[in-house]
């Protein structure tokens, strides 16, 4: 598993692995957002983690494909599912890299991103909380979306129209934790549902991504 | 004799083709006599006449949930039995279910407007529906991406269970966002026990009405996804060596 | 000495069609079978069902759990990586160590192209960095699906002499191939008998649902 994850990051380190454009994509959709809704101070602070948590679901939509596609179209996911490495790990270790590329790096560059947006200081903690629970989910419930397209060309587009509507739960816990923060009450309970969605996205998802990359594979 | 000798194509098609007429027949006569005796009920104290609307609107979203619950439940047995008939059927039921929501959004609209006065909210109840809208898009994108009938079964299967629990995951996270903001709106015409039997009976059989609807939409549209696999099936014969 | 690969009544689906039907074999330590047959037969089918890609429509395929190390079309290679990194990779996958690295390089010429990524590999030496993948993997049974294409006759060589050694070894080779392979000593089974016959005979377990309905 370790080899996976470690030949994943290695990959997106490498030229042509994209792994800044997450971030990138995250920087200009907090700059659009102010061109659109005006730069009044008060508009913005207050829609500020809403923006945050949407642009964080589609910086890390935008690498989904990454996970399986190009596995699938070189040939090495039918020597992957021929390794001792089950499959469910194999999903794992591939959702594990394309977090530590695109979930992190947001989680770690919310607080610049934040202060775009004028997001309140007292909910900086609770954003970066929030991110660092929740985005693992986004890549788990993504590579379980890719598993579902890999064998459809240019799937692109039905794999946000699979993967979207999974992230509502999530993306409804993470931003009422942001604006819980923000207003000054205590956010406890939607951190809790946030990472308990997390856990069990985590401990159940491998299984059915797996299921559904062992029917691509036929 | 078991019950699963029906999802052998053949002796599904003799059945659902003796079936289809008088569930038909049945639908028909249950949608005209519930929505006609819905429509000479007296206008409501509160809402007027608007609240005609119900004996569309209720049924509408009842049977919305309950094809997707179908569907769930027709991909469960796919997985485990591998009964070819019980995967188109879950196929045959998405669009119905799809076009069930829709109906339900849009008469929830023009109910909504003159009682809310706006064409939507953010309420709970209404963003779940929508949800599930999106959720029966992705399913029938997915079937109909899939090229491959056995995988795109396979898939689309694993899909449909996923996505219940988020749909499901959905409505109580829809719940706890927007909590209190439009609560008991409807509710009270809703609930059956406050209803007065004048409109509850009506409605009842509305409800009756869309379910037998929701039947014969489902069978005549999986007798049509048989005859295409059966077509496919010919071609493929022909064209091989 | 038990039997690697033991194929009884094997009948695969392609497309959701059955391919062939009603194969079997036998394959033991240090032998080689060589399968032939026209373009579209389900030799690839067959291999992929071998080595549990896919499952089978009828028959069974009794083997060792793990025993199979599966080379088809693709050679699963990252033109990022160098060739050492892409068969480090495999290696660290299949627990075997920087000894076996080196000594697949060797075996397949790859000696003075490790540093090099594989992405600048001519398609002859990409073929070859799959087929070193194999050594690595340190699986008895391997499950080849044409593995000469694009091989010069040097490096044809050179394969034929891996797979002896591996053949010397106790280990056993399934080889999907139009070409001669410089292997005499491998056994040969033409599938084109065991084309399946397209008129179902009823009671048999439907394919897919193209069989189902038809």
């Amino acid at each position: 598993m370790k080899a996976v994850f470690l030949r994943d990051l290695r990959l997106a380190f490498r030229a042509g692995g994209g792994v800044g454009l997450g971030l990138a994509f995250f920087l200009i959709v907090c700059t659009l957002v102010p061109f659109g809704v005006g730069a009044g101070g008060d508009i913005l602070s207050r829609i500020a983690p809403g923006i945050m948590w949407v642009g964080a679901l589609l910086a890390c939509l935008l690498s989904l494909d990454r996970i399986f596609a190009l596995d699938g179209e070189d040939g090495s996911l039918d020597l992957l599912a021929t390794a001792p490495l089950p499959l469910e790990g194999v999903v794992l270790a591939k959702a594990a890299a394309h977090w530590v590329t695109t979930g992190l790096p947001l989680v770690v560059a919310a607080p610049l991103f934040g202060l775009l947006l004028h997001l309140p200081t007292p909910a900086l903690p609770w954003l970066l909380t929030s991110l660092a629970l929740g985005t693992p989910a986004l890549s788990m419930l993504g590579a379980f979306g890719a598993a579902l397209t890999v064998g459809v060309r240019r799937g692109g587009l039905l794999l946000s129209a699979l993967v979207l509507p999974l992230y509502i739960p999530t993306l409804i816990f993470g931003a009422e934790t942001v604006r819980l923060g923000a207003a000054g009450q205590d956010p406890a309970t939607p951190l809790a549902l946030l990472a308990g969605i997390t856990l069990a996205v985590v401990a159940a998802i491998p299984f059915a991504a797996a299921a559904a990359l062992r029917v691509n594979l036929r | 004799m078991s019950l699963w000798e029906y999802a052998n194509p053949v002796k599904f098609m003799r059945l659902s083709g003796a079936v289809l007429p008088w569930l038909s027949a049945a639908a028909a006569v249950a949608l005209v006599a519930g929505l006609g005796w819905g429509f000479a009920t007296p206008p409501d104290y509160r809402q007027g006449a608007t609240v005609k609307i119900m004996f569309v609107h209720v049924p509408a979203a009842m049977m919305a949930i309950n094809a997707w619950m179908m569907m769930l439940v027709a991909s469960l047995i796919w997985i485990v039995r591998r009964h070819h008939v019980s995967a188109l059927a879950a196929r045959a039921a998405a669009p119905v279910g799809a076009v069930m929501t829709v109906i339900a959004l849009v008469t929830g609209a023009i109910w909504g407007q003159p009682m809310w006065g706006s064409w939507w909210e953010w309420d709970p109840r209404l963003t779940s529906f929508l949800v599930l809208f999106l959720f029966y898009v992705g399913y029938i994108a997915l079937w109909s991406a899939v090229e491959d009938p056995d995988s795109a079964a396979d898939l689309t299967s694993v899909l449909c269970l996923v996505g219940s629990v988020f749909a499901l995951l959905s409505r109580y996270a829809a719940l706890f966002w927007n909590q209190g903001l439009h609560q008991g709106a409807s509710l009270s015409v809703r609930a059956g026990e406050r209803m007065a039997p004048v409109y509850k009976q009506p409605l009842y059989l509305c409800m009756l009405a869309f379910f037998l609807l929701f039947l014969a939409l489902v069978l005549a549209r999986t007798r049509t996804e048989i005859r295409r696999r059966r077509t496919a099936a010919l071609i493929a014969r022909e064209a091989r060596p | 000495m038990a039997p690697l690969l033991t194929v009884t009544m094997l009948a695969v689906a392609r497309g959701g069609r059955r391919a062939v039907e009603g194969v079997s074999f036998q394959l033991d330590p240090g032998a080689a079978l060589i399968l032939r047959g026209p373009n579209g037969i389900g030799k690839t089918t067959l291999l992929r069902t071998v080595a549990g890609l896919q499952d089978p429509v009828e028959g069974r395929i009794d083997l060792v759990p793990d025993s199979v190390a599966y080379a088809g079309h693709a050679d699963g290679l990252k033109g990022a990586l160098t060739v050492a990194e892409n068969l480090a990779f495999w290696a660290q996958l299949f627990g075997a160590g920087r000894a076996q690295v080196d000594a697949a390089l060797r075996a397949l010429d790859l000696g003075d192209l490790a540093d090099r990524p594989a992405a600048m590999l001519s398609a002859g030496q990409r073929r070859r960095l799959g087929l070193a993948r194999l050594l690595v993997t340190g699986r008895p049974l391997w499950v080849l699906d044409e593995p000469t294409v694009s091989l010069d006759a040097a490096s044809v060589l050179l394969f034929a002499s891996a797979v002896r050694a591996h053949l010397a070894c106790g280990g056993a080779a399934l080889i999907a191939t139009h070409v001669d392979l410089g292997l005499p000593e491998a056994a040969v089974l033409d599938l084109t008998p065991y084309r399946a016959d397209p008129a179902r005979p009823a009671g048999r377990a439907p394919a897919s649902f193209d069989e189902a309905f038809g």
